[in-house]
């Protein structure tokens, strides 16, 4: 093992407290040491986007980030979306109810960005989901379904906010 | 574990970073990561030495100075997109920056690092170009300052010693109500451009007073188009007048890869050239 460091850091609500390696990147640690394979690994250089977390509340590629870098930072992945183990997130729901995923690779990158998307654009327009989800690559779905998705939870999001 | 093993060193200032980036060997810093990071996992750069710029707050930070703005090395894109006085004082780069990569990546990415990288087609080094930017690096014997166009020493490389560091860079603005436009061709929208173009113009009783054209993606640095600059000064802005400005475009040296050839990053640099100055005209306040 090469040069290692101590860091703490809360996943979706829980403390952890790690020693890892220095050249270790953030989605590596999540998958390999924290056991959270949620989150995806496709390219492993900031092309994909299936690997994105919030870190912070912001997003960003877990590839291009180094775990000694989440030191001391609050981190959500698509495990901590939904609310408890039985029930979904609007978002989670819309996706399902709009075939907004098929074999569900770019799924948990395209969940993250979206939460941070929709907090901060609430009654987003169908051009600027595209433009939101377009550096998060999806194979099967062509888009639209995801698309649709993001529109729904949109609605859905709000109704539950005025309720 | 893709990156290659290296030592990681977390320095709290200029001071200490650089003190580090002159005594250690092999040492390579670590801004955004946008660029870095990628090169570690493939092992494109085996680093004996990682220094990671993002314990140093005073790197940060967007500040309207006399004559221009002020903007820290480690200031993140995202927040340059945001940023009401790079609206006022250089709208050319709110503009721009949409075009560099994706929101995740505007997150996390900075000014210096898109600056030290300094990628053939980036949209950072373009607004820098177009507005006569200046480059602070500091070293072991302080601070100096770099224009722009003396910045790209070549191709993806800047003209800083190894053991200097970008720490800031100086934006002087154009005068309230001047024209800009900035256009990009890529194959993908958040790709890095083929070409793209970036134009500034300032007018005076319905005539070109003084206008900056750059291209950027056909050369190994980005290029000011002084010709057509030259062709346009005094004429009144017209789509045609444009036109013709901008064929000289066609001439300049142009890079050839994989993406396109370089008869094809010719077109796109008059074709872009011109459309970024019909929209700069038409912004004209
Ligand atoms: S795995 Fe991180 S962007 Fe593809
Ligand atoms: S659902 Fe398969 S990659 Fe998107």
């Amino acid at each position: 093992m090469g040069e290692t460091r101590k860091i703490a850091l809360t996943v979706n609500g829980k403390r952890y407290a790690e020693e890892v390696e220095v050249r270790m990147h953030l989605g590596d640690f999540l998958r390999q040491q924290l056991g959270l394979t949620g989150t995806h690994l496709g390219c492993e250089h900031g092309v994909c986007g299936a690997c994105t977390v919030l870190v912070d509340g912001v997003s960003a590629r877990s590839c291009l980030m180094l775990a000694v870098q989440a030191d001391g930072r609050e981190l959500l992945t698509v495990e901590g979306i939904a609310p408890n183990e039985e029930e979904l997130h609007p978002l989670q729901e819309a996706f399902r109810d709009n075939h907004g995923l098929q074999c569900g690779f770019c799924t948990p990158g395209m969940l993250t960005t979206l939460i941070e998307f929709l907090g901060d654009n609430p009654d987003p327009t169908e051009r600027e989901v595209r433009e939101a989800i377009s550096g998060n690559l999806c194979r099967c779905t062509g888009y639209q379904g995801i698309v649709a998705a993001a529109l729904d939870a949109a609605q859905r999001l709000k109704a539950l906010k005025q309720a | 574990m893709k990156p290659p093993p290296f030592s990681y060193h977390l320095p709290g200032s200029v001071e200490e970073a650089v003190g580090l980036l002159g005594s250690l060997e092999n040492a390579k810093l670590l801004a955004g990561g946008q660029s870095l990071m990628p090169m570690l996992n493939m092992r494109f750069v085996l680093p004996d030495h990682v220094i990671d710029l993002n314990g140093i707050g005073a790197l940060s930070g967007i500040s309207a100075v006399e004559g221009g703005l002020r903007i820290g090395g480690m200031t993140r894109q995202r927040d340059i997109e945001f940023s009401d006085p790079v609206k006022t004082a250089c709208p050319l780069l709110s503009e721009a920056i949409l075009q560099v990569g994706h929101r995740q990546t505007r997150n996390r990415g900075t000014v210096g690092g898109s600056l030290s990288h300094l990628d053939p087609s980036a949209e950072i080094p373009a607004v820098c170009a177009a507005v006569d930017a200046e480059i602070a690096v500091t070293g072991p014997n302080g601070t100096r300052t770099i224009p722009f166009a003396e910045f790209p020493a070549g191709y993806m490389m800047p003209a800083m010693e190894p053991d200097e560091l970008l720490v800031s860079v100086f934006l002087p603005s154009w005068k309230p109500g001047h024209g800009y436009g900035f256009e990009e061709f890529a194959r993908r929208h958040g790709d890095f451009a083929i070409v793209s173009a970036a134009a500034l113009i300032e007018a005076e009783g319905g005539r070109i007073k003084r206008a900056s054209v750059t291209v950027s993606g056909v050369g190994p640095a980005p290029v000011r188009l002084r010709e057509t600059e030259r062709a346009l000064a005094g004429q009144a802005g017209s789509e045609e007048l444009f036109r013709s400005a901008c064929e000289s475009a066609r001439g300049i040296e142009a890079l050839e890869d994989v993406h396109a050839p370089a008869s094809y990053r010719q077109h796109l640099a008059a074709v872009l050239s011109r459309r970024a100055l019909v929209k700069a005209w038409s912004r004209i306040g």
